[in-house]
């Protein structure tokens, strides 16, 4: 039986025993016979040949983290969005809004990824593009080399940051290259690298090829130019000008007017000012606006078709004094300061469209002076400003303010009025909240349980609470988390569920200091 | 060294969560905010008050030296979040902040754990003696004799039902389809040959596993011949094989080796899960004897076995082999631990032709074994979509990884750590591939299960 072939006993044993006539061996001579060539071929299993093997991983250099924090990263990494726990969240922290903060904090600590953990942090950036930069950064060179190997992960190929895919900003022939070379998402990202990294040369870069680029890609390519935007970017800029496209021109025109000094701001100041005065009498604003947008305006990125709604006039008068200089309007106005400016009644309901159209002025330019005078006061009795100006607006006004000075406007903001309006400004806040921050919220927080109100109501800005309040609060934060008696004209649980909120605050608060204290390492 | 005062790392409490929900459960609970009134002994136990959804907070208390855990919280999970919680909090800690003090248990706790000690002194002092149903040898005698018989007209059985299958052939098993196999399990079942029955049901699922299954049909319809016959004849068979045969035909024995004592690595723990049984298997590396051995602990389905080591911690115990070929054995007396492995304790492991060998040679004592256990040293992981490879270092040879590994996720964490670089792999070889469980580059041990 020995002699007779595996492929013969497959061949038999299909066909059965019954149909190969005499020669066929007994099922049992058959089974006999395949037991030892199955035994036989298993213990004569050898080494497969080599097929290939990958190239090595580029080595990271920084340092290992801490074994705690190892620990956290791997929890934090484990822990998916969308499992379990149905809609209420419970007192526990939730650990995914708490992943970009670690990052960010151990990328600027310059740890090294642990390698056990890439393909969980590389699924986790998949899932999350809001997390790509700096999971990419933090994941490091081993990251991309597994991005090689693995299709799921090619995304951090062309997403990676900190020129690990691109070429540094230095190695001008790797530039040149890929920017001939590459495709359209590695060249807006090599463009952006070299333009953080020398502001002339990614000009010249983009001027070297701007004729022969699609208009979409130009649009995208001139957007690069907001980084370090300059004087010496006029030429360049008043040259797309006269592009093809209405949208570059646009954008062009845009950036233009944030150069006060462009020739294009003195243009839109120039015209600006003629439709603006001080009324005879010198208490007040008159607005003229302009008649007609000639061909010069709409050269200068005015749009002359209004949206659906608005008149013509107010439209382009909102452009023009979008566009001009705010130093204008001092020169104009008789020496005023932009608060005094703010100040003067408006003739023939002009105002909102006037203050408006500073808004966005002061934003484009970065004008601290002016967007101060917009703001107002944090306490001034309704949501708007002085022209009624929106919360959207304040929330991009405050943005031109240092971090310290936004943080006390916005405490002044809730402490008058609370909380259910203050989320837009809350995000734009600097992460920790500063002390006076803080304490607003929590204060509004407290003031909003005791009024019986639910804590869903203001889940927002609980869940940014969370991730942005200083966790040296949470000492003082403790005794919110218990549970107080019922009132009796409270809302129904209202104080259980208080409870629950202030106590997941707290453990996130825990949570996030613990998370700095492993990061800081042992000692 | 006693060491039951070292705490574990966050890796080894995960570890012995009973599926991902409570692994993300007890995530949350890891924290200091719910708890109260947590301390740990430095006789290895572990204990607080957590804060539910109710008026009274949850007494939780962990042995760790078992591990073993109490909870007063209703869930059916063992061990349930709040106990993974209270473990990731005492893990996870640095000595800053002190969430879980050393403290004297509070006595809900310390009742509890006096039990316990006093239960594990009895039975250590009972250990040598013999268990139940020495009572009565004559009874028990005729027990096994009778329980052979019925396993023997079993065997006789199944030997008919694969020869009627060889004389029409296999191509007409995959439309004989799954019932009739079905009906020879349940009967080898009758025949208290659950060794049997389980190897009828995977003769049963082969027509459905894609191309190539006659092959496959053909392999295990032989082996499971094998088996039968080498039962049937098992008073001709040199006695390590006759034992082999029971226990592979599914008879009970008892791990009556000598106690072999030594500090025992722990190589991997994993979990495959039946619809009726969670079967863990654990492999043990002895730091003194370089032996490897198997541990194996059972628990009903949704509830994990009872036993729980995880990769990269040490104990100092006694285990006994089971009779036959194989490294199964069980865990005997504990002396210390589990705690933390110093990174210096690592299997002594071999090269890709000598794997390769070593299964060869183990199907000699055990012609029915799917694979053996493996620590491969210098190898580099070959990721390839279909086929994947561990590629010796220092030749042109690799070994296939199996099927079944590619799709757990864990290969993926195997090429991450080691980045195009010879690591060390700990894993299951046989005439399927190679199964990476375990994996050491420059750092601790990697669990990939």
């Amino acid at each position: 039986m020995s002699t007779t072939t595996w492929e013969d006993l497959v061949t038999t044993a299909l066909l059965g025993t019954d149909r190969r006539g005499r020669t066929s061996p007994t099922p049992g001579a058959l089974l006999d016979g395949a037991a030892l060539h199955t035994v036989r071929r298993r213990a004569g299993l050898r080494p497969a040949p080599a097929a290939s093997r990958p190239e090595r991983a580029v080595p990271d250099l920084r340092d290992p983290l801490p074994d705690a924090a190892r620990a956290r990263l791997a929890m934090l990494l484990s822990d998916r969005p969308g499992v379990g726990q149905g809609g209420r969240r419970g007192t526990a922290p939730d650990l995914t809004e708490l992943l970009p903060q670690w990052l960010i904090a151990a990328n600027d600590r310059g740890y090294a990824a642990p390698p056990e953990l890439l393909p969980a942090l590389l699924d986790a950036a998949r899932g999350r593009t809001d997390l790509r930069p700096q999971a990419l950064l933090f994941a490091g060179p081993r990251a991309l080399w597994l991005a090689r190997l693995n299709p799921d992960w090619k995304f951090a190929l062309r997403t990676a940051p900190g020129g690990s895919a691109l070429p540094s900003p230095e190695d001008t022939a790797g530039v040149q290259q890929l920017w001939n070379e590459g495709l359209f998402a590695e060249r807006v990202a090599l463009l952006a690298a070299v333009r953080a990294h020398d502001a002339r040369a990614a000009r010249e870069l983009l001027a070297a090829t701007w004729p022969k680029e699609r208009a979409e890609d130009r649009l995208m390519f001139l957007d690069s130019l907001r980084t370090g935007l300059s004087d010496a970017d006029e030429p360049f800029l008043e040259q797309a000008l006269s592009d093809r496209s209405r949208n570059v021109r646009a954008t062009a025109a845009e950036l233009l007017s944030a150069l006060p000094g462009s020739a294009l701001a003195a243009r839109m100041a120039a015209r600006a000012a003629s439709c603006i005065a001080l009324d005879p009498a010198r208490s007040g604003i008159t607005v003229e606006a302009p008649h007609e947008c000639d061909g010069a305006m709409e050269r200068d990125g005015i749009s002359p078709t209004p949206p659906a709604g608005r008149g013509e006039r107010s439209w382009w008068l909102g452009q023009l004094v979008e566009s001009a200089p705010l130093a204008t309007w001092s020169r104009r106005l008789g020496g005023r300061r932009p608060e005094e400016i703010v100040g003067l009644p408006v003739s023939d309901d002009w105002q909102g469209e006037l203050h408006a159209a500073w808004c966005r002025a002061a934003v484009r330019q970065r004008d601290a002076d002016w967007a101060r005078a917009l703001l107002g006061t944090p306490a001034s009795p309704d949501a708007g400003g002085p022209g009624a100006v929106s919360l959207a607006e304040r929330a991009k006004l405050l943005t031109t303010l240092e971090a310290g000075e936004r943080a006390d406007w916005v405490a002044g903001f809730i402490a008058v009025h609370g909380l259910s309006e203050a989320f837009q400004l809350l995000g734009g806040c600097a992460v920790p909240w500063s002390e006076p921050l803080g304490r607003a919220v929590v204060d509004a927080l407290n003031i909003a349980r005791d009024a019986g109100s639910y804590p869903w109501s203001f889940s927002g800005v609980m869940g940014l609470a969370e991730r942005c309040l200083d966790p040296a609060q949470a000492t003082r934060l403790e005794s919110l988390a218990t549970l107080p008696d019922e009132p009796e004209d409270g809302s129904p649980g209202a104080v259980g569920y208080w409870s629950e909120a202030f106590q997941r605050l707290v453990g996130t608060l825990r949570l996030r200091a613990a998370m700095r204290a492993e990061l800081a390492g042992p000692g | 060294m006693t060491q039951q005062g070292v705490r574990w790392t966050t890796d080894q409490v995960l570890a012995l969560a009973p599926d991902v929900a409570s692994r993300k459960a007890g995530s949350k609970l890891g924290a200091a905010g719910p708890w109260s009134e947590a301390g740990s002994s430095s006789e290895g136990a572990v204990w607080g008050l957590c804060k539910g959804s109710g008026s009274r907070p949850y007494q939780t208390v962990v042995d760790t030296t078992g591990p073993a855990y109490k909870c007063s919280c209703p869930s059916r999970k063992f061990p349930c979040k709040h106990a993974l919680g209270l473990l990731l909090l005492w893990a996870g800690e640095d000595n800053t902040v002190a969430a879980v003090p050393e403290a004297t248990a509070p006595e809900w706790a310390g009742q509890w754990l006096a039990e316990r000690r006093r239960k594990a002194e009895q039975r250590s002092e009972r250990g040598s003696g013999e268990g139940p149903g020495a009572a009565d040898p004559e009874a028990a005698r005729r027990r096994t004799e009778r329980r052979a018989e019925r396993i023997t007209a079993g065997a006789t059985e199944l030997e008919q039902r694969l020869a009627d299958l060889l004389r029409g052939g296999l191509a007409s098993a995959e439309q004989a389809g799954y019932g009739l196999w079905e009906e020879t399990a349940r009967r080898m079942v009758d025949a208290q040959a659950p060794g049997l029955a389980s190897r009828v049901r995977e003769l049963g699922a082969i027509p459905g596993s894609g191309p190539g299954w006659p092959v496959r049909l053909l392999e295990e319809c032989a082996l499971t011949h094998l088996l039968d016959q080498a039962w049937l004849r098992r008073e001709h068979l040199p006695e390590a094989l006759a034992a082999t045969v029971r226990s592979r035909v599914g008879l009970p024995a008892s791990a009556d080796g000598p106690a072999l004592r030594d500090e025992w690595l722990v190589l991997a723990q994993y979990d495959t899960a039946e619809a009726k049984l969670t079967t863990r298997r654990i492999w043990l590396y002895g730091t003194r004897s370089r032996s490897t051995a198997l541990v194996l602990s059972f628990g009903a389905a949704g509830r994990a076995p009872d036993t729980a080591l995880p990769v990269g911690l040490v104990l100092d115990a006694e285990l006994s082999a089971y009779p036959g070929s194989g490294a199964r054995a069980a865990l005997g007396e504990r002396f210390a631990g589990p705690s933390p492995a110093p990174a210096s304790f690592r299997p002594v492991g071999v090269d890709v032709r000598s794997a390769a060998v070593a299964y060869g040679s183990a199907l000699r004592d055990d012609p029915w074994l799917e694979s053996c256990p493996v620590t491969l040293e210098r190898v580099i992981p070959s990721p390839g979509g279909e086929a994947w490879q561990l590629v010796d270092a220092d030749s042109d040879v690799a070994l296939p990884v199996a099927a079944a590994a590619r799709a757990r996720g864990g290969l993926w964490k195997l090429a991450a750590v080691s980045g195009g670089e010879p690591v060390s792999v700990f894993g299951e070889f046989g005439h399927q591939g190679f199964s990476p469980l375990t994996a050491w580059g420059v750092g601790d041990a990697v669990a990939l299960c």
